[in-house]
């Protein structure tokens, strides 16, 4: 005979009658990792496109000179030009062409809108560094002693509203997805508490055999483990499958937004990783309750 | 330790369920290594309780009691595995676990103290045989007569070889000539040096082991001639 005491072996998993630790346990797992997946998934995409609005709009600016005259915009819209690619804290400077402009007009002034009389105003991208981002006031001051007609128009400011409701909904994702875990970890104690009720004479024999605590635990734990990660497969596979049509419905709209929520390889491995790290909470959650139970018997 | 040193030791000891009366009250005695015990009574006199303290699933409300040597009243839980696994009990209900086979039934305290797989096959089938069962080791306790669960929780056990045998009433559902057999088997582990107790109302029983001694239990407390503090159970008169 071993000296101490070794782990109950693969026979010994018969110790606890066969079927599931209780039977709507790995379903009932099943629709918690379903839901867990998708407002992970929802947050995740969400934090792509966060990342993607900022690669647009971060640390841009648009400098528009606005005067009726053609000639006057044009000397300004030069001289800002000029100054912009001066100043240190400008990374780039690019006046808009005429065809970008007619193109980006065209939608709401038709095709001869843009060879009408309209006062187009003169454009141009620039991209700052942090710093001068920071400090656009200073840069309003310099452009407006070249070009008293220049308005500078920072992106992330129009973008504020929609960068705040997509920081929002992330945070309301990362919320669901902590109440998804807590109320997996809630059914995994009721399960586990139920099946102890269930299987009390075997484990007072166990008991009084000489098991220990840890050994009577391992056979619940085992158990849970293996309903849990059905449940979770289940959960996944049904999840990734909505996440694969939603996708492709998000790709048939064409939208820019919508289209930068797709889910990077990064995120789907934190998908995939969702039901082992439920296995492994349905593990510890089912030890520790079970280990808490034994330890009022004597 | 040696053969007759004490094996079981009880100082005072006292046993009360909830706030009702002391089920049990100033046991003292001292069972040695090796002995044959019969503990007799009249239903209710408390055999079961006192026997419930023997294996461990009870601590004594007061008193000292010390098993092995050392003193299981005030001993941390974690270290009473450790106890449980040197004492064999057959259960008066038999305690069987019913989705298990009569041979893993059996092998269970093998299993519990670590014997692989493959070291389990051999004696929990001679033991099996050893009492008449060999036929039936897939047999689910349902379909086993009482008789025949009895003798599976016997050789449960006696399985690990213990160094103490606790038994109720473990032939009470078996024919005369079954009963003969189990005590053969307890006198052959007492021999090799298992102590053994066993309850029982049955004196013909008691009888049959010439060199065993008796503690008589009335109303919760040991009656002559069971003896008074410290004094050793007188043997029983044949």
């Amino acid at each position: 005979m071993k000296a101490g005491v070794r782990k109950f072996g693969t026979a010994d998993a018969r110790l606890l009658p066969e079927g599931r630790l209780s039977g709507p346990m790995p379903w009932v797992i099943a629709i918690m990792m379903f839901l867990t997946v998708l407002a992970a998934a929802a947050g995740l995409g969400l934090g792509t496109a966060a990342a993607s609005l900022d690669d647009t709009t971060g640390n841009r600016a648009t400098v528009q000179i606005v005067d009726a005259n053609p000639d006057r915009r044009e000397a300004q819209a030069r001289e800002a030009l000029a100054l912009l690619q001066r100043l240190p804290g400008v990374t780039s400077a690019r006046r808009v062409p005429a065809e970008e402009m007619d193109e980006l007009l065209e939608p709401w002034l038709g095709p001869s809108g843009a060879e009408s009389d309209l006062p187009i105003p003169a454009m141009i991208d620039i991209d700052l560094t942090p710093q001068a981002y920071g400090e656009m006031d200073s840069l309003r001051a310099a452009l407006a002693d070249v070009a008293p007609a220049a308005r500078v128009d920072d992106n992330a400011q129009w973008l504020a509203p929609l960068a705040g409701l997509i920081g929002s909904l992330q945070w309301l994702a990362g919320g669901l997805v902590l109440l998804m875990i807590g109320a997996t970890a809630a059914t995994v104690v009721l399960a586990a508490r139920a099946s102890l009720d269930i299987h009390r004479g075997t484990i007072e024999v166990l008991h009084l055999m000489g098991a220990t605590d840890v050994q009577v635990a391992r056979l619940f734990q085992r158990r849970i483990a293996l309903d849990a990660l059905f449940g979770g497969a289940v959960g996944l596979i049904a999840a990734g499958a909505i996440l694969l049509v939603i996708g492709n419905r998000i790709g048939a709209l064409g939208s820019d937004l919508l289209g930068s929520a797709g889910l990077p390889p990064l995120s789907w491995a934190i998908l995939v990783a969702l039901p082992v790290f439920g296995v492994l909470l349905a593990m510890v959650v089912a030890r520790a309750t079970v280990i808490r139970a034994l330890g009022r018997m004597l | 330790m040696n053969s007759g040193a004490s094996i079981v030791q009880f100082d005072n000891v006292g046993l009360r369920y909830g706030t009702g009366a002391e089920t049990l009250s100033d046991l003292s005695f001292s069972l040695r290594q090796g002995g044959f015990y019969f503990l007799t009574g009249p239903s209710g006199a408390g055999k079961t309780s006192l026997l419930k303290l023997l294996y461990l699933a009870q601590r004594p409300s007061r008193g000292l009691i010390k098993l092995f040597g050392e003193d299981i009243v005030t001993m941390p839980r974690g270290r009473l595995p450790g106890f449980r696994r040197r004492i064999g009990v057959v259960f008066q209900d038999f305690r069987l676990v019913s989705h298990l086979s009569a041979f893993d039934n059996v092998a269970l305290p093998l299993r519990v103290a670590g014997v692989e797989e493959s070291d389990l096959q051999t004696p929990v089938s001679e033991m099996l045989s050893w009492v008449g069962l060999g036929h039936r080791a897939t047999a689910r306790p349902a379909t086993l007569s009482g008789g025949e669960q009895q003798r599976v929780a016997i050789a449960r056990a006696v399985i690990a070889r213990p160094e103490l045998l606790v038994a109720d009433e473990p032939t009470g559902n078996v024919d005369p000539e079954m009963a003969k057999r189990l005590l053969h088997l307890f006198d052959g582990l007492n021999k090799l040096g298992t102590t053994i107790v066993v309850a029982t109302h049955d004196l013909h029983l008691i009888s049959s082991i010439a060199r065993s001694e008796m503690l008589r239990l009335d109303r919760g407390q040991l009656l002559d001639p069971t003896g008074a503090l410290r004094h050793p159970p007188k043997r029983a008169e044949a």
